[in-house]
Formats: C-alpha cells, sequence, structure tokens
C-alpha cells in the first residue's frame, strides 16, 4: 500500500486513494478560510489598530505643539531682543526692555546648590539600601524614600516657609556666616528666604528621584563583581568603591542628571521661599528668581504683548535646557541599565 | 605568611566602618525631613480641619472661618476633565507601543513620551493658556483639565505599555488559535489580564497631577465663589493653599496647612479607593 509507504500526518488519513483525497481536504481547507477571517472581522481590526497608531502619534503631536507653541508665541520679544536676550540683566516691564540673565543664573545657582547637597545623600542612601541594610528593611526604606516624592511641590514650599526658612534664619544662617563667611557666599543680612533656602528645598525634592535611580543601578551590577572583590580580601567598603560605584559610574551621573532637570524645572516650592527679587548677587543669604517662577509670579500679570512674549520666551529657554538635560540622562542611565558589558575594572 | 595576607589593617577597617556610619548618617538626614513634613501637615493641619472648612467658601481677609469647599469641588471637576481625556490616550498610546510598536516608529513615541514626562509642569501650562485660554478668551476649568492631561498621558502611556508587555506572548497565541480577532485579544485578554498594572500606572499619574499647581496658575487660575461651569476661573486645592500660604495672615496660614491634609488626603483616599475596587469591586478578577 503506498500510504505504508509515506508516512502522512494524521488529518489526512481517509480511506480513499491519497492523490485526490489530500487535494480535495487542502480544498476544503481554504475555502473554511474565509468563512472564519472574512472582510467582515478585517475592518473592526485594521479600526483598532488605527486608532491605537492615532494615540501614539498623538504622544509625537503632543511634543509638536508644545514647541510650536512656545516658539510661535514668543515671536515678538525674539526679534526685538535676538541673544541679547539671554545676556541682558534688566526685567523692566514698565519700559518693557526684558533681559533673561538674573532668571537663568536664579535657576543655574539654586540647581547646582540643590545637587551639591542632595548628590551625596542620595547616593549614600541608595548604597546603604543595595548594599549594607539588612533585607527585612530594604523594602520599608525604598518605600519611605519614595514616598517623599509623591508629596506636592506647593506642600514643601508650604513647609520651606513656615518650618525650614525659620530654621535657617535662626541657627543655619549665623552659623554659615560665621564659619564660612569669608568665602563671599555666606554674608549679608539672614533673611531665611533666599537662594540658600530654595537650594535646600529643592534638594530634599529631588534625593529621591536620584535615589532610586541610583539604586536601579546599583542593582544591575553583577553579583560576581562584588564576590571578585570581596575574594581579593577588600573590605565591604572597599568592595563597594572599587566593585560596586567603579561599575556603576555612568548610571549614577545619569541619575544625578536626571535630579538635575527636575531641579530646574521644579516651580512652586522654589518661588515660595527663593525671594523673588531678579538680582545677581554672589552671597547665598541674598534673594533671587528663577525661571520657572518668574514664570508662575508674573504671567497672569502680564499686560503688553511683549511682556507675555518675554516671559514665553523664558518658557521656551526652559523648556529646551530641560530636555537637552533628561535625554542625557536617560541616555547615561540606558547605557548602565540596558545590560552593557561592566567596565573592566582591577 | 597566610595570615598576614589576610589580615585587613586597622586603618582599613577604621575607614570601613566610619563609611558604614557615613551611610547610616544620610539615611537618618533623608528621613528626618520625611518625618518632619508628616508631623507637621497633621499637628498644623488637623487643629484646622473643621465643618465650615469643608463646606463653606473663602472669607474675606480679617474675617475669620470660612473653608475651601469650592477649591476642594474644583480640584475634583478639573482631574475628572484630565482623567477623560489623559487616561484614554494614555492607554491607547500603551497598547500602540506594546501591541503596534516594537519597530523604529514606536521607538519615536517611546522617546517622545519620556522628553514629555521632563517637560516643566509650568511650561505646559503656559501651552495650555496658548491653546485653550487664549481661544476661549478667559481662564477656566477646561484649561487646566488640559494641562493636566497632558502631564498624565505619558506618564500612563509608559507604564501601560510596561505592563502589556508582561503578559506572555503565548497567551495572545491562543487566542489567535482560538479565531479571536486581534482587536478582541488586545481588549479582552491581554489588556484585561494586565488591568491591575495598567491600573496602578494610571493612579500613579493621577497621584502626580493631583497636587500639582504651576499648570494651574494661568489656566484654571483659581477662584474665591463656587463655580459649576467648566469654562470660568475654577478654585483648586493646591492654588488655593499656594496664595493662602504667601499671604501675611495667620488665619489663611492655618487654612492652608488644613488645605494640605485634606490635599494629600484626598489623593490617598482616591488611589487607595480605585485600588480596592481593583481588588474586590466590579474589575475584581482581572
Amino acid at each position: 500500500m503506498s500510504h505504508q509507504a509515506v508516512p502522512r500526518p494524521r488529518f489526512d488519513a481517509p480511506e480513499s486513494d491519497p492523490g485526490p483525497a489530500s487535494k480535495a481536504t487542502l480544498k476544503m481547507d481554504s475555502r473554511a478560510i474565509p468563512l472564519l477571517q472574512g472582510k467582515v472581522s478585517e475592518i473592526p481590526d485594521a479600526l483598532f489598530g488605527w486608532t491605537m497608531r492615532l494615540c501614539g502619534l498623538a504622544v509625537v503631536s503632543l511634543l509638536v505643539l508644545i514647541v510650536y507653541e512656545l516658539i510661535a508665541r514668543s515671536q515678538l520679544s525674539w526679534h526685538a531682543f535676538g541673544w541679547s536676550f539671554f545676556a541682558r540683566s534688566d526685567w523692566n516691564p514698565v519700559e518693557e526692555q526684558f533681559g533673561a540673565l538674573p532668571f537663568i543664573y536664579g535657576t543655574v545657582v539654586s540647581s547646582i546648590l540643590s545637587l551639591v547637597i542632595a548628590v551625596p545623600l542620595a547616593v549614600g542612601v541608595a548604597v546603604f539600601i543595595t548594599e549594607m541594610c539588612p533585607v527585612t528593611l530594604r523594602g520599608m526604606l525604598s518605600f519611605t524614600t519614595e514616598l517623599l516624592a509623591a508629596i506636592p511641590s506647593v506642600i514643601y514650599g508650604l513647609w520651606a516657609i513656615f518650618i525650614l526658612v525659620p530654621l535657617l534664619r535662626t541657627y543655619v544662617q549665623p552659623f554659615l556666616a560665621k564659619t564660612l563667611g569669608w568665602t563671599g557666599l555666606f554674608t549679608g543680612p539672614p533673611y531665611g528666604i533666599g537662594m540658600l533656602a530654595a537650594g535646600v528645598i529643592l534638594a530634599i525634592m529631588i534625593i529621591p528621584i536620584i535615589s532610586s535611580i541610583t539604586r536601579e543601578v546599583l542593582t544591575v551590577v553583577p553579583q560576581h563583581q562584588r564576590e571578585g572583590v570581596l575574594a581579593l580580601g577588600a573590605t565591604r567598603w572597599e568592595m563597594i568603591r572599587m566593585g560596586v560605584l567603579r561599575n556603576a559610574r555612568a548610571g549614577i551621573v545619569g541619575a544625578v542628571i536626571l535630579g538635575l532637570g527636575r531641579a530646574l524645572g521644579e516651580t512652586m516650592a522654589v518661588t515660595m521661599v527663593i525671594g523673588n527679587r531678579p538680582e545677581i548677587a554672589k552671597s547665598l543669604f541674598a534673594p533671587g528668581y528663577t525661571m520657572a517662577s518668574v514664570l508662575a509670579n508674573e504671567f497672569s500679570e502680564a499686560t503688553s504683548n511683549m511682556y507675555l512674549s518675554a516671559l514665553i520666551e523664558i518658557g521656551l529657554a526652559l523648556f529646551l535646557v530641560t530636555i537637552i538635560v533628561n535625554a542625557l540622562a536617560r541616555l547615561m542611565v540606558w547605557s548602565v541599565t540596558r545590560g552593557l558589558p561592566a567596565r573592566n575594572i582591577a | 605568611m597566610a595570615k598576614t595576607v589576610l589580615q585587613i589593617s586597622w586603618r582599613r577597617r577604621i575607614i570601613d566602618h566610619f563609611m558604614t556610619g557615613v551611610a547610616v548618617l544620610t539615611v537618618v538626614l533623608v528621613l528626618l525631613p520625611l518625618g518632619a513634613i508628616f508631623a507637621y501637615l497633621i499637628y498644623k493641619g488637623a487643629g484646622s480641619i473643621n465643618w465650615a472648612f469643608l463646606t463653606q467658601t473663602p472669607k474675606p481677609v480679617g474675617e475669620p472661618g470660612g473653608g475651601m469647599a469650592n477649591a476642594i469641588v474644583g480640584s475634583m471637576v478639573i482631574l475628572a476633565i484630565a482623567s477623560l481625556m489623559g487616561v484614554p490616550l494614555g492607554i491607547g498610546a500603551g497598547i500602540y507601543l506594546s501591541e503596534y510598536g516594537r519597530n523604529r516608529y514606536g521607538d519615536v513615541v517611546r522617546f517622545v513620551s519620556d522628553v514629555l514626562n521632563g517637560v516643566p509642569s509650568i511650561v505646559i501650562g503656559i501651552v495650555a493658556y496658548g491653546l485653550v485660554v487664549l481661544r476661549q478668551g478667559h481662564f477656566s476649568a477646561l484649561a487646566g483639565g488640559v494641562a493636566l492631561a497632558i502631564m498624565m498621558v505619558p506618564t500612563i502611556a509608559r507604564t501601560t505599555e510596561q505592563m502589556l508587555l508582561l503578559v506572555p506572548q503565548a497567551i495572545r497565541e491562543a487566542a489567535y488559535g482560538l479565531g479571536i480577532p486581534r482587536w478582541r485579544t488586545t481588549l479582552s485578554i491581554t489588556l484585561r489580564t494586565a488591568t491591575s498594572g495598567v491600573i496602578t500606572g494610571v493612579m500613579l499619574a493621577f497621584a502626580r497631577v493631583a497636587g500639582e499647581t504651576a499648570p494651574l496658575l494661568f489656566t484654571a487660575f483659581g477662584n474665591q465663589y463656587w463655580n459649576w461651569k467648566s469654562d470660568q476661573p475654577t478654585a483648586a486645592l493646591s492654588l488655593q493653599i499656594f496664595s493662602y500660604a504667601i499671604s501675611p495672615f495667620d488665619e489663611w496660614h492655618r487654612q492652608a496647612w488644613a488645605g494640605a491634609l485634606v490635599l494629600i488626603i484626598l489623593i490617598v483616599a482616591a488611589v487607595a479607593a480605585v485600588r480596592f475596587a481593583v481588588k474586590h469591586g466590579t474589575l475584581a478578577g482581572a
């Protein structure tokens, strides 16, 4: 028998002649397909697919819309001042003379100050949670630090006005003036409110993001790196320094830059404690102003078109700086967490 | 010989202990403000919350009493508008990314949502001002809702994507094998399997925008009175806290603390309610 010589799959097994029978089955199958997946069921599928694609497209168009709105509405100020807008330090709505330098200065200084305070603390917390702390404490600690990120900015500001600022005014600022006054950074009357207060509250606000991403980066450092360093006779700190932190360097820098991006755009808490005076002063005790807080304070009061346009140009500059900073940070974090080979260490 | 190799010098040992101490110190320093914020919030806020605070509108300067009832309702209205626009769009974008976007176009959308996530909220406020307020001619709850919706979309899109990707491919293939069309598979099988994760992402976005103040300053603008129209300036809890906090009046400071406590409680309650619904209510079994 021929069907003994050629093994056949089961669906092809009817007891008739092999040749015509298999053809008949095939024919039946090909007729069956249009019955199951006819034109009727293709339309909803296509419709659904394109609706979802449209949603994806909407995300992209949101960004395009933001860029367009900011550029289109800042034209007036751009044509009036050009690049000098970012180098002038007079801000006079009455005479329609606008320069953004004091705001840029305030944003940069308060952000750097917050990084100086936040980075050691955030990295310390991340190292403690991943490398030192007992496992039972780990979940609770990371949950608690992340709780800091859930508090609305305006509540940080409220707390800063009534608790932090008096604290700075009565204890911290006189102490700093006495010990570090010679640097020129801590001089002048201790108002409490000012650049220092803004830096401190920003630091408290960006610690959670820096520390949670640092933790993420530290946990992807391969375990054998730690074991290898320990096997060479290192103490725990030496293991952390050589085996963990070195490997995670790029990721930690990324986390810090991400924190910087947050600090640059932070509005409410800073507005409430920085003093809101467009001046460039060397002392950190002096009041300042940031790009975000000038928008918060003056945008709804801007009376002339030029005034509004100048404010929107500040918004555009803030937008561009933060997206560049964020993109840079994302790339650096990805380079570590995406499983690239770890750097060679001793 | 071997002993000297393994011996750790006292200097290295001291440094080790010292650095452990430093790490513990950083944890204490970070937890301190957190504890202080919550302690003051409860201490100052709880004393100021009373029935009048929850049912009355603000009183003029000098008159004691009054409350933030209109701001509490206003916040809810603005958040409802934002969720109505932002949640479907965000989930749709998430479905696109996980089911249709495993390619170059998807990468573009992914990158753009990460960029959007980092845009300062005050800048989103400017955009909503240009898009809605200038066209309508006045501040409105709708404008505030649009601003918050823009902020919700990228967070929801990325978490939805991640949650859908966790659903095993075999489950989708099983559905296709039964002859279920792709759209039905995505909605009834994939999305349904990932429901609790997707909702967590939505609540994360919700909690993040619920306390936002900056994008509402020149969109919703605030209002001292009741307003039931979505095209009129509307009070919001966060705006009210801000304007009371920077005012020079003690009575208003007191109310700002109360408002802050109410805001935190409302956010936590909303998140908890949705989580409860996912576990026990109509969405159970998803």
